[in-house]
């Protein structure tokens, strides 16, 4: 057997460009042609942009290739495998020579992300080899005390990763005070942020860091059961969860006296959600565990006291378990060198939206945000102009262009009214229209309110009709004031975080980009020409040919005019579906 | 909240009645899980898989098999977006509304698909194929937009894309009933002819 190693990605995101044909193909190949390479299956690298990627390494190095299909793979099995010769045109990293992509990578620093797209995730003992079950092991074998294991993680400075950002060790130090027989370490992999995907790439690509994490946890605040909660809409998450508890249950890291640890027994299921996103809450959470509607409950008791059934229960974030074994064998400092005084270690982003690298990146915390659009994302789509990123999701808000250089750590996003959130970072550019952001957000809070709390269901209505007033020209004088009102008085009212801050996105825009509120009610103008209904379509009378091309495929038959002769659009007919302006060849349609 | 479920409440009965379902297929799931704390969501899912929605009479049969009160499960089933109440489609499909994907013009998609299919937002199609829904997100967000068919994801579409995939998986499944349809006549055709030889040899 050669040492020659394919890799390919089939992570979801791997998947839907088409990875899984690509497998296929090269399984294909090396049978058909009797090949001598090892193919190996792998997750999310990070760089979902490029998808599918294919891996291949050999003695000479290692190299990734980019947008790979079913030709293309052919072409790299014959160059590449049988005549030894790289295929450089579609490589988009490699250790050998400098790749156009390099700052994706070197900017970043991989903790959570240590193994994904390195392991096959099916494998557990491809985790083993790179370090994994080491951390537990460790404890077990130079018998570190609960206490020692707590004070680590507080000493690493690791904060949650889910959105709140609370200390991880003062959180297992309280469940750990409780004195119950029975308690619970609940991972929260509900990941209800519209637009981020950290959580479900850190699962899919290595699911035995998350498992090993969680039992560390469970060790120091003394729980004998855990609870997975993962999104309905992550099928692959969870089979790839499954497996692997299967996995460590044979080997002993689940189950009873685990690794000679003295009445440490402890098993881990998964549960699936049913989609809500205020299930991400933790007592809504804990509710929808227990099998009821996901209500958010009052705190105190916080879970730490009282839980899941009324016991003690600790919840944290998938990523933030997946930094505990690399915290427990580096030790606390080499975390904490990383990032800020009061932010340490690192942090996952889902870089997505109007950027021309979006992917998974892990960066040490107090990077500027400009640092990451332009070092890591390659700036934006189309070169068009860099208006705001929004951070936090629903509980978040819009930073515009001039603050990007905004460090990314918990409290200097919070200072800009943004939140910090789980890592969803959507970029938005010039054709982004903010006002039409609030809306969408106000929309979505409106909807997953559970209903609890009157001004959370019935406020979070109001702003929305509000909001789409607005954006469909019928805004008026003091709408913006009544936003405004509105939105203290839904945070004052508000029983959880998701009423608490479902006006950020509001607030922020308004903050930011007050001046496009102001054009869209007072002039019935969209600066961004996004809202349809605010947008006007002319012919350019020096510009048109008259093709008549317009005029066929206009669906409303507002657009008149003779062969050869300039046309002209009836605005009282027109329903602004921009059809003519994007059919036209010769520019001749302008919109304003 | 989603309230508008609820609303919707009349048309979900009538539609139930055409239909007979056999409520012994829980038994297995009643059975595995009845002994459980916090039963219900998964009891729900696990209707769900069996029926492709939650019929009334399940509920009720649940109801008395392991004395769950209506109400609560009621009042789980309409909180949860997952959960169905109106049969669904041969395949659903889920169209991204997540914030990457909104960015990326997903209304358009959505727009586009409406039109074709002829169905709003939610509903199913005359012929029961297509299911057509909008979801928050898939986490294919570097793809967006992005819709789901299935447990298939298709990103970077555009309007047209998605009715391209959208028509093709319609051609498919016509073609399969036209199959079934023509494997029904030959296999007719060969119960004749058996029938006429086993008469010849009768004879
Ligand atoms: C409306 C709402 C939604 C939330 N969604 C999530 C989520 O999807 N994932 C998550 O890890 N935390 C979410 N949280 C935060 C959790 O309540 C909780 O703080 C977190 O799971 C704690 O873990 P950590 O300390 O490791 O961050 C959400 C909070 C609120 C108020
Ligand atoms: S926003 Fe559409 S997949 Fe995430």
């Amino acid at each position: 057997m050669s040492n020659t190693k394919v890799i390919v990605g089939l992570g979801s995101c791997g998947l839907a460009a088409g990875a899984g044909k690509v497998y296929d193909e090269l399984f294909r190949i090396r049978e058909a042609d009797k090949l001598d390479f090892e193919l190996k299956k792998t997750s999310c690298i990070g760089m979902c942009f490029k998808e599918p990627l294919v891996e291949i390494i050999d003695e000479s190095g290692s190299y990734m290739y980019g947008e790979v299909d079913i030709k293309k793979a052919d072409e790299i099995v014959e160059k590449h495998i049988v005549n030894l010769s790289p295929v450089k045109e579609y490589i988009v990293q490699s250790d050998t020579f400098e790749s156009p992509f390099k700052n994706y990578f070197e900017g970043q620093v991989k903790i959570a992300l240590r193994n994904c797209g390195f392991i096959d995730p099916e494998s557990i003992e491809d985790y083993e080899a790179r370090n994994g079950y080491k951390a537990i092991k460790k404890i077990a074998e130079e018998k570190i005390s609960v206490q020692d294991v707590i004070k680590t993680v507080l000493d690493s400075g690791l904060r949650g990763r889910g959105g709140g950002g609370f200390p991880t060790g003062l959180k297992w130090k309280f469940a750990n005070n409780s004195t119950s027989k029975i308690k619970y370490i609940i991972c929260n992999a509900d990941e209800g942020d519209p637009g981020a995907f950290m959580d479900r790439s850190i699962l899919e690509g290595d699911p035995h860091s998350v498992l090993e994490g969680m039992i560390i946890g469970a060790y120091a605040i003394g729980a004998t059961e855990g609870v997975i909660y993962c999104r309905a809409e992550y099928p692959l998450a969870v089979k790839r969860l499954n497996i692997a508890l299967k996995q460590a249950r044979e080997k002993g890291y689940l189950g009873k006296d685990i690794l000679g640890i003295e009445g440490f027994d402890l098993d881990i299921y998964v549960k699936e959600g049913a989609g809500a996103f205020v299930c991400g809450e933790e007592t809504a959470l804990i509710a929808s565990v227990e099998g009821e509607r996901g209500m958010p409950r009052k705190r105190p008791p916080f879970p730490a006291v009282s839980g899941l059934w009324k016991q003690p229960t600790n919840i944290n974030n998938v990523e933030t378990y997946a930094n505990v074994p690399w915290i427990i064998i580096k030790g606390a400092q080499a975390f904490a060198k990383y990032g800020t005084e009061k932010s340490k270690g690192t942090k996952v982003f889902a870089l997505t939206g109007k950027i021309k690298y979006g992917g998974l990146v892990e960066v040490p915390m107090g990077v500027s945000i400009r640092d990451i659009v332009y070092k890591l994302g390659g700036g934006i789509t189309g070169d068009k102009k860099f208006k705001a990123v929004q951070l936090g999701g629903p509980s978040g808000g819009c930073i515009p262009e001039y603050l990007s250089d905004t460090l990314v750590d918990y409290d200097s996003v919070t200072a800009t009214g943004a939140i910090m959130g789980s890592g969803g970072m959507v970029v938005m550019d010039e054709t982004t229209c903010m006002v039409d952001i609030a809306r969408f957000f106000l929309d979505f809070t409106c909807k997953e309110s559970c209903g609890k709390c009157t001004f959370c269901r019935l406020g979070t209505k109001r702003m929305l009709e509000i909001l789409t007033r607005i954006t469909n020209g019928e805004g008026k004088e003091g709408d913006i004031e009544k936003l405004e009102e509105l939105a203290v008085k839904i945070k004052d009212g508000s029983l959880c975080g998701l009423g608490q801050t479902a006006p950020n996105p509001v607030l922020t825009t308004i903050k930011y980009f007050r001046d496009e509120y102001e054009a869209h009610i007072r002039d019935k103008k969209c600066p961004a020409l996004n809202c349809k209904k605010l947008l006007t379509y002319e012919v350019i009378s020096e510009n048109c040919t008259g093709c008549m091309v317009c005029k066929k495929n206009c669906p409303s038959n507002a657009i008149e005019g003779e062969k050869k002769q300039v046309h002209f659009i009836k605005q009282e007919l027109c329903i602004k579906c921009g059809e003519c302006f994007t059919r036209c060849k010769f520019n001749a349609i302008k919109v304003f | 909240m989603r309230i508008e479920r609820i609303e919707k409440q009349p048309e979900v009965k009538e539609l139930i009645t055409e239909q007979k379902i056999d409520l012994k297929l829980l038994d297995p799931l009643i059975k595995r899980l009845s002994h459980k704390k916090g039963n219900l969501i998964p009891l729900l899912q696990g209707t769900q898989d069996i029926f492709g929605y939650i019929p009334p009479d399940a509920l009720k049969y649940i109801s008395d098999e392991l004395g769950l009160k209506m109400t609560d499960m009621y009042g789980v089933v309409t909180f949860y977006a997952q959960f169905k109440l109106k049969p669904v489609g041969k395949y659903i499909i889920r169209v991204c509304h997540g914030t990457a994907c909104h960015v990326q013009n997903a209304d358009k998609i959505s727009d586009d698909l409406k039109t074709f299919l002829e169905v709003k937002d939610g509903d199913t199609t005359v012929d029961g194929i297509f299911t057509l829904e909008s979801v928050a997100c898939l986490g294919c967000c570097s793809l967006a937009p992005v819709m789901m068919i299935g447990d298939d994801t298709f990103g970077k579409l555009t309007g047209k894309k998605a009715v391209d995939v959208v028509k093709e998986i319609r051609r498919k499944e016509n073609l399969s009933a036209d199959e079934n349809l023509t494997k029904n006549t030959i296999s007719t055709i060969n119960l004749t002819k058996v029938l006429k030889a086993g008469k010849k040899a009768g004879n």
